[in-house]
Formats: structure tokens, C-alpha cells, sequence
């Protein structure tokens, strides 16, 4: 008998939504999702390489946040080496980012860090980080950076939050402790956005954790700590706009703990081979992208139509960013040694 | 300036930086209050406030993480490794981040980021407080090493790596801060990239750098007392090195010695002489010698750490019999 834990209840009642918003939700998410399938696709034709780690199931977390509760380009996003979606609702394009992981020139990363190290400095994506919590310090230091502006350098325009993604898995890691304790101490305008999909590879959290709660691991630090289903987007997205209104009033970080799962395995690679049946179909029955798809439907927020249209555009987006990526030149051998340092 | 202390110049250095450049700030174990284990940011935070002269809890892997994070968005953090054998436990924020990092973002992000502090082998400081861990991280792309030996150079080569846009690893040694000399009363920045010839000579290269350039200079008096003219020079720059100079004195010489205070096993040495090998074979007369520190952690007892560690004897005896000169 599948024992899972108890999702946080949301009352959608109290959600103010306009239907722009709403669409431009669903169409970040399709993106994530649509993306992500046509990763898997191109890694079994041979299009790209390395570990690739796929976020279907994920979308409402990263588009809950970024898109539901900042203010991409201008607010800071710090990913994992699960970072494609997190990279597309920073709005880094698609097509950066699928060049990227073909290898390309054209990537947004040149072509030197592929799947697990998109980064944009444009877009304000701080990176994925490939080593477990690493990324969490990193994200700390762009959110010190937004406090050092206003207070010594004097910019009132300095409010910038700053996103740090990561699992639960790197919730086991002093890193995360770490950083928690000194975000809290500068009261640094900073969201932890913990995505818990239950599996750090093979090691289900429960095994890995002395307490599953992540969000109660806040209190030892006087920080707001709160859980939030990760299958609904509108949920994840209410509780981010609080954490951000909270951070840019200069009272400190959040912890927000998403509940959520991975409908693939950890990569690519992975024989996924532990997950029961019936636990995946617990999470598939929940998919997010349904989900505020049959909310905006019910509401009146949008038609059938309205979703078709946007999935066949998304579909056109995807094709044209492996298009791009596909007729994108290869990275000059003759820069190999290019941009060690910063005068190159 | 008059007379000053070595922790004292490199005050001076970080204060002077700190009032050009607002984005310029220090962090680290105690060197706000406290003012630092050796005292080279005392008083600061009295003049600059606490947000620039960062107190951080004992964590240094995250809050190295933090710096970069910081330099990455447009800051210019300084890292006082407290004692720069701890910053072991910054390894991974060290390599992958602050050297990799731009790199692999293909350039998105720059990382003027300083991480500086006290190594070596002190007195009878035990082994974990007698790192030299330039050696482990010269592998790490993307890394300037520098390693200063006086207070006019610490001084110098301070401001330059403050202003330095990309991660500079910078070496103090715990047993010269006391270290006194003049310094010029105005403002002076020198090459992070260039060795330094202390003593120019024509029998014998001696390449050396941070404190054993002293315990080079104790050997000189006896070598000149045999007729020995060695041209010393102290690298300054371990990553990258400076091959211009340290090529044109072996061709004049043909004769290499390298006194460091790492260990011999993978040391700067080691890859100076792998460097010489490869560059400079057909104008050698001898095989390049290494006086390195034992491959041992640093013991405590007195008389044992002094055998671990190069001394100005071994030196005066090691050049005599390279030199064919033996009296």
C-alpha cells in the first residue's frame, strides 16, 4: 500500500489570476515539458551527449516561481544540473538552450558547459551547478550583492531577489545549512526553493533524512519555512509571491519546500529502476500541466482552443530551437582556450 | 610610508583599495572585530562598516561560495582565509567555481575575486596549520597563484590582484608578518604576472618563492664566500610563470636550483622543472635540483619540523656542489 505523504491543500478560491496570466503559465510550463521530450528524443538519436537530466513533471515549481512571482531578466535564478526549464523560464530561448546542449557556438554557454552548466548573465541565470548544493552559497552571494548595493553602495533601485533551486537531496549537505544560517543572519532577499521529487538518484529521501519535512528545517534559523504541493502551480506561485514580497521588504529569506516528483528517471541514464508503479501513477495522476490547464478551462480563463493553440506554438518553438541548434556552427577549435580568464 | 610591518602593508593595500572602489569589500573568520587573525584588516570595519568587512560564521566552503556568487553579479570580494590551510574545505568552491566557472559559462561571468591569508610552515604549528596549499591548487584552471614575500611586494602585488578581474589565490606567509621595510610614500601596484630578480649573478639560477627566498638570502654571504655568484629569483607569480624571466637567467647560468617550501611530491617545483625540461634542455649543464620540504605532514616537535623544511645550510651545500666549486 503506497503511503504518500499528504499534500498541502490550496484553496484556488482565493487566487487572483487574470487570463494572461494564467495562459502565460500554462505556456511556460508546455515549454518546460515540450522542451524536455524533445531532449530526450535528440539524446537517443545521438544529438547530445553527457549526463542529461529531464524536469518533466517538475514545470509547476520553476514556472510557479519565476514566471508566477519575479520578474525574469531582472531578479537572480540559481539552478542544479537539472536546469534546461529553469534556463527557458529565466527567459533564456529555447533555442540557447537547446544549441547548448548540442554543443554549439551558439549556446548559452558557448558550447563549453552543456546540459548541467547553462548559464546566462543576461537572463540573470547565476548557472546550474552540477555538484549537489553547490549552487546554494553561490545564489547567497548574488542576494548579499542586491543588500551590498542598497545599503553601502546607496541604489535604491537594488531589489533584485534572487531563486535558488535545488532537491532534497541537497538538504542533507552542510552547504545548504550553511547558507541558511548566514541568509538569515543578513536577512539576504532570498527564496530556497527546495524542489523535493523523493529520489536523490536511488536513495529515497526518507532514507537520507532524519526528518522528511524540509520546511521545518527553516525554524532553527528564524526563517519562514513552508511546504507547498509542487503539482499545482497556482500554489507555488502564492506562496512565491509572498516569499518575494517578503524578501524585497528586507525581511529575510524563505524556505519553500515543493512537493513534487520527476516523471523520468534522474537522467537520461538511469535505469529507474526502484520507483514503484504504483507510486508514479500517484504523481502522473497529478500532473501539473492538466491540472491548470482543466483550472483555467473550469474558470472560464481560457478554451479548449486556447490551449491548442498554445501547444502547437510551443511545438513550432521547440522544432525551430533544434533547427537553430542543428544548422548552428560548432565552437571554433581555434578559441579552445578562450575565456579561462576574463581578458580573453 | 616609514617603516612597516608586512601585516601592515597589506592593511595598507586593502585599505587604500577599499576607499577607491566602493564595490571592494572583505570577508571572512574574524576580520571585522577582531580585526583579523594577523591583524591586516584591524580597524576596518570601524572606517568601512560591517557590511564591508564581513564577519562570517566558520563556514568556509558557503561563504566562499558567497564571494563568488558576489563577484559574479558585480562586487569585489577579498577572502581571508583565517589560515589558509582551512580553505581546504573551500576546494570545491575554489576549483570549480572561482576557476571553472567562467569557463564553462563560456564567458557569461567574470569572478575578480581575491582569497588571501596566511600559509606555510609556522613554529611548530602542527601539520594542519602548515599548509602549503598553492601546490594542490596550481592544477586548477583559471587561478592566478601569487605568493609575496616582502612588504613592499605584499603591498604591490595586493592592490594589483584586488583590481585584477579574475580569482587570484594570494599567499602570505604566517612567519613574515613582522617583517619590516620602507615603502614608498606614493601609491605603487606591481605585476601579478612577473617574477622578481632579487640578486643578479652568473653561476647558478636559484628559484624560490615566499619565505625561502629568505632562507635563500641567509645561504648568500657563504656562497659569495666561495666565489658563488647566484642569481636569485623569487617567482611571485607560481600560476601563471613567469617564463621570460626565469628562461633568460638559465640561459645565462645553465644551472638551476629550486628551493621551495611545498612539498617535493607534485609541487611548484615539480612543474617548474617539467617547464625547464621542455623549454630550456639543450642549455643545461647539470640536472635541475629541487630542495623541497619533506613528503610528510609537518611534524610538531621543534627539531623535526626544522628537518622537514628546507634550511640555509642545505642550500649553501646543494649550490657548492652544483656549482663544482666544493671548497
Amino acid at each position: 500500500m503506497l503511503q504518500e505523504r499528504p499534500l498541502p491543500t490550496f484553496s484556488p478560491a482565493a487566487v487572483q489570476l487574470s487570463r494572461e496570466e494564467g495562459l502565460a503559465l500554462y505556456e511556460d510550463m508546455v515549454l518546460g515539458r515540450t522542451f524536455e521530450d524533445k531532449c530526450a528524443e535528440m539524446y537517443y538519436r545521438g544529438k547530445m551527449f553527457g549526463f542529461v537530466h529531464l524536469y518533466n513533471g517538475q514545470e509547476a515549481v520553476a514556472s510557479g516561481v519565476i514566471r508566477g512571482a519575479m520578474r525574469p531578466g531582472v531578479d537572480y535564478v540559481c539552478s542544479t544540473y537539472r536546469d534546461h526549464v529553469h534556463a527557458l523560464s529565466a527567459g533564456v530561448p529555447a533555442r540557447e538552450v537547446m544549441a547548448e546542449l548540442f554543443g554549439k557556438a551558439t549556446g548559452c554557454s558557448k558550447g563549453r558547459g552543456g546540459s548541467m552548466h547553462m548559464f546566462s548573465a543576461k537572463h540573470r541565470l547565476l548557472g546550474g551547478y552540477a555538484f549537489v548544493a553547490e549552487g546554494i552559497p553561490v545564489a547567497a552571494g548574488a542576494a548579499f550583492q542586491t543588500k551590498y548595493r542598497r545599503e553601502v553602495l546607496g541604489d535604491t533601485t537594488a531589489d533584485e531577489v534572487t531563486a535558488c533551486f535545488f532537491g532534497d537531496g541537497a538538504c542533507n549537505n552542510g552547504q545548504f545549512f550553511e547558507t541558511l544560517n548566514m541568509a538569515a543572519l543578513w536577512k539576504l532577499p532570498i527564496l530556497f526553493v527546495v524542489e523535493n521529487n523523493k529520489w536523490a538518484i536511488g536513495m529515497a529521501h526518507e532514507r537520507a533524512t532524519s526528518d522528511p519535512h524540509i520546511y521545518k528545517k527553516a525554524s532553527v534559523f528564524n526563517m519562514v519555512g513552508v511546504e507547498v504541493d509542487g503539482m499545482d502551480v497556482l500554489a507555488v506561485r502564492a506562496v512565491a509571491q509572498t516569499a518575494v514580497a517578503r524578501a524585497r521588504a528586507g525581511e529575510g529569506p524563505t524556505l519553500i519546500e515543493a512537493l513534487t516528483y520527476r516523471f523520468r528517471g534522474h537522467s537520461l541514464a538511469d535505469p529507474d529502476e526502484l520507483r514503484s508503479k504504483e507510486e508514479k501513477e500517484f504523481w502522473l495522476s497529478r500532473d501539473p500541466i492538466k491540472r491548470l490547464g482543466s483550472y483555467l478551462l473550469e474558470q472560464d480563463l481560457a478554451t479548449n482552443q486556447d490551449l491548442k493553440t498554445i501547444d502547437q506554438k510551443i511545438k513550432q518553438v521547440v522544432e525551430d530551437a533544434v533547427t537553430f541548434a542543428e544548422q548552428s556552427p560548432e565552437p571554433d577549435p581555434r578559441e579552445l582556450r578562450r575565456y579561462i580568464f576574463a581578458e580573453d | 610610508m616609514a617603516e612597516t610591518a608586512f601585516f601592515n602593508a597589506l592593511r595598507a593595500a586593502i585599505d587604500e583599495e577599499m576607499a577607491r572602489d566602493a564595490t571592494v569589500f572583505v570577508l571572512g573568520e574574524d576580520v571585522g572585530h577582531y580585526g583579523g587573525s594577523y591583524k591586516v584588516t584591524k580597524n576596518l570595519y570601524q572606517k568601512y562598516g560591517e557590511l564591508r568587512v564581513l564577519d562570517t560564521p566558520i563556514a568556509e566552503n558557503s561563504f566562499t561560495g558567497m564571494a563568488v556568487g558576489a563577484a559574479m553579479t558585480g562586487l569585489r570580494p577579498i577572502i581571508e582565509g583565517m589560515n589558509m590551510g582551512f580553505l581546504l574545505l573551500a576546494f570545491n568552491q575554489i576549483a570549480n567555481n572561482a576557476g571553472m566557472l567562467r569557463y564553462t559559462s563560456g564567458g557569461n561571468f567574470q569572478i575578480p575575486l581575491v582569497i588571501r591569508g596566511p600559509g606555510g610552515v609556522g613554529r611548530q604549528l602542527g601539520a594542519e596549520h602548515s599548509q602549503r596549499l598553492e601546490a594542490y591548487f596550481q592544477a586548477v584552471p583559471g587561478l592566478k597563484i601569487v605568493a609575496c614575500s616582502t612588504p613592499y611586494n605584499a603591498k604591490g602585488l595586493l592592490k594589483s590582484a584586488i583590481r585584477d578581474n579574475n580569482p587570484v589565490l594570494f599567499f602570505e606567509h604566517v612567519l613574515l608578518y613582522n617583517l619590516k621595510e620602507d615603502l614608498p610614500e606614493e601609491e605603487y601596484l606591481l605585476p601579478l604576472d612577473k617574477a622578481e630578480l632579487v640578486q643578479t649573478g652568473t653561476d647558478v639560477t636559484i628559484l624560490t618563492y615566499s619565505r625561502m627566498r629568505h632562507h635563500v638570502l641567509q645561504a648568500l654571504p657563504q656562497l659569495r664566500q666561495r666565489g658563488i655568484q647566484p642569481e636569485i629569483i623569487d617567482l611571485i607569480s607560481l600560476r601563471p610563470l613567469d617564463w621570460d624571466t626565469i628562461s633568460a637567467s638559465v640561459r645565462k647560468t645553465h644551472r638551476v636550483v629550486i628551493v621551495e617550501e611545498c612539498m617535493k611530491t607534485g609541487g611548484i617545483g615539480a612543474e617548474v622543472t617539467a617547464g625547464i625540461m621542455e623549454r630550456l634542455f639543450d642549455e643545461l649543464d647539470a640536472p635541475v635540483v629541487r630542495l623541497s620540504s619533506q613528503d610528510i605532514p609537518t611534524p610538531y616537535n621543534g627539531t623535526l619540523e626544522r628537518l622537514t623544511v628546507v634550511q640555509p645550510e642545505q642550500i649553501v651545500s646543494t649550490v657548492v656542489d652544483l656549482v663544482g666549486k666544493k671548497i
